[in-house]
């Protein structure tokens, strides 16, 4: 009895290492470059982790199954967020004047699905503190990302973000991705 | 009750200035509440907001709140959110069905949807011989003093006397006309959610700059040049040369410079409404407007059709709590929260029989407009959180409103800005004689 467990758990645990192990890696460092990425403001860059026809989305309620035609606090695609980051990096965005940054942790990275050809649904949580003039304020929530598996790493062919407080009031508006 | 320099509202308003107070000053708050909010007509919600029986949503009316509830015989009640009884409140969610009827959380006291006590556990004992008889108004949940609805837009006033819902919109009704009229079938349905932003402001800063023509180009520039960069490029590899309209509305703001937004024209009319007329435009001629214009032909004729259309309007601002962009199906409802915070709730709208791709051109709008994570607004915030910031201090009392005074037309009651005047800043004026008359009491 002891020895069929021993094997089990061993074989467990090599199925462990040897597959997911190495997924389960690739897609944390990808989503903790992302969030570094976010942080730093290097927004050109943010937007190259998505695929020609990724799609950058927060809906409203966490009942919402797609984008596509519902309210959206964020529904871009790359068009629409090289407009957003025209705007941020204009000298005459007024809300961004103001000193302004973030600080995100990404945390509790599941692998949903992985296909045979290395696409890959992750679900992560992720908490992000944002300083604005003097006032702070934090927000949290899970991240669903869709990625490709491309020959350059990983990109985003959706990348869902349910807020927690997404039903709440917003105090103030959100200016950037989170 | 006031402090002695501001005990005399009638020198805070002048013709084309007003004092600093009237922005910042608490206690100026709480009389505003008291004699425009919680007197004239607020907009609750729309009927399809509350579509089946027991339906409810809460809403702030000046400092109360209410709630408004369908009821089994299909009409709509706006109630006092709070128990007779104790006080408690009596529905502790925003929105939902309370079945039924309604039952306070803390003694299970019930009533009908209507507001009237339906039953206190074991009444009889407890209560007979008392004062609290089944009939005593004091033992149900207390009525908005009226409510009424305009083509499905619920308002509610609490005090018992003055004009009615329509005396008091005036010609501005024309937003909810304009909306409806739209749609084939004359009728509007909410898209069940709602957006709501807190703005770091008192709430005229927010009214006033509804239909402030001078703000766009100089607020928005940085989202007018973004969106016009991204669009000239997606033009490019269109086949037919276009971007899609969402972009083009984004690009007005840079591309209509500032010169040119004295060509517009607001139209003000008593009771501080008015409207600011349209500058975007719909594409006459694109695809998705010409199969929509043959519904709308079908259902209307070529004649009214084009009366329909032919409305120009961009905002209707319904002092002193709704801005209605008409042409766009949406509409921000303002509950002042404080002196310096002001809570949004922004709606969108679907015209019933209108073909898919006309609710997502208007949806695209919502998105990135009005949502919290807006392309536009966020500027316009920073600049009402600056203002009061100002009006806070003593660098000076007033806040001037003169732009092309004494050229305004008066006609019929109303005024109109003159012939390429269109900055005029005639809805602030407009906005703040309304203010001083409601004030008076």
């Amino acid at each position: 009895m002891a020895k069929r467990l021993r094997k089990t758990v061993k074989k467990l645990l090599k199925r462990a290492v040897n597959g997911h192990h190495s997924t389960h890696h690739a897609v944390e460092q990808f989503l903790y470059r992302q969030a570094d990425l976010l942080d730093s403001k290097r927004w050109e860059d943010w937007i190259g982790l998505f695929a020609d026809d990724g799609v950058y989305w927060m809906p409203p309620d966490p009942s919402y199954t797609t984008w596509d035609g519902t309210p959206a606090i964020f529904a871009e695609d790359k068009n629409l967020m090289r407009v957003r980051m025209g705007r941020v990096l204009h000298p005459d965005a007024w809300s961004q004047r103001p000193l302004w940054g973030t600080n995100h942790v990404v945390s509790n990275v599941i692998i949903e699905k992985e296909g045979p050809n290395g696409d890959v649904i992750a679900r992560s949580r992720f908490h992000m503190m944002e300083l604005r003039r003097d006032d702070v304020r934090h927000f949290a929530g899970s991240y669903m990302h869709q990625l490709k598996k491309t020959a350059e790493g990983y990109r985003i062919k959706l990348q869902r973000v349910d807020m927690t407080n997404a039903q709440a009031a917003y105090d103030y508006v959100l200016q950037i991705w989170v | 009750m006031l402090r002695e320099p501001i005990a005399d509202l009638s020198k805070c308003v002048e013709p084309d200035r007003v004092r600093r107070e009237v922005y910042t000053d608490p206690q100026i708050f709480e009389l505003e509440m008291q004699r425009i909010h919680e007197r004239v007509w607020i907009y609750c919600g729309h009927e399809s907001q509350i579509p089946k029986s027991g339906d409810y949503y809460t809403v702030q009316v000046g400092r109360q709140p209410m709630l408004m509830v369908r009821g089994s015989d299909g009409s709509i009640s706006v109630l006092y959110n709070r128990c007779p009884h104790r006080g408690n409140m009596m529905v502790g969610d925003r929105y939902g069905n309370t079945g039924e009827f309604f039952r306070c959380s803390y003694h299970a006291w019930t009533f009908h949807h209507d507001g009237k006590l339906k039953n206190i556990p074991m009444y009889e004992s407890g209560y007979s011989g008392t004062r609290f008889t089944r009939d005593n108004p004091d033992c149900s949940m207390k009525r908005a003093a009226r409510v009424e609805s305009y083509r499905g837009f619920v308002f509610c006033s609490l005090a018992h006397e003055g004009p009615g819902l329509l005396e008091f919109l005036g010609e501005s009704k024309v937003a909810f006309d304009d909306m409806c009229d739209r749609a084939p079938r004359g009728e509007v349905e909410v898209v069940p959610n709602c957006f709501r932003v807190i703005q770091h402001s008192n709430w005229k800063i927010f009214l006033e700059n509804q239909l402030d023509a001078l703000h766009p180009s100089v607020t928005h520039q940085s989202t007018g040049r973004a969106a016009h960069e991204v669009e000239k490029q997606l033009a490019k590899k269109a086949k037919k040369g276009e971007a899609p309209l969402s972009y083009h509305m984004l690009s007005a703001f840079a591309t209509v410079t500032i010169d040119k937004w004295d060509a517009f024209q607001t139209i003000n009319y008593p009771n501080g409404h008015c409207i600011l007329t349209g500058y975007m435009g719909l594409r006459p001629q694109d695809p998705d407007t010409l199969a929509y214009d043959k519904i709308m032909i079908q259902a209307y004729g070529e004649k009214r059709f084009k009366e329909i259309v032919g409305v120009n309007i961009h905002h209707v601002l319904i002092y002193p709590g709704l801005s209605v962009q008409s042409p766009l199906q949406q509409l921000r409802a303002v509950r002042p929260l404080s002196v310096d915070r002001t809570l949004t709730e922004i709606w969108h709208f679907r015209l019933k029989g209108a073909p898919e791709p006309i609710y997502r051109r208007s949806l695209a709008y919502y998105n990135l407009v009005n949502s919290p994570a807006t392309l536009v607004n966020a500027d316009d915030l920073e600049n009402f959180w600056k203002c009061h910031q100002g009006l806070a201090s003593e660098g000076g009392d007033w806040v001037t409103f003169g732009r092309h005074l004494g050229r305004d037309i008066e006609k019929d009651g109303h005024v109109e800005t003159a012939p390429n005047c269109g900055t005029s800043e005639a809805p602030m004026r407009n906005q703040m004689k309304a203010w001083a008359e409601y004030m008076r009491g």
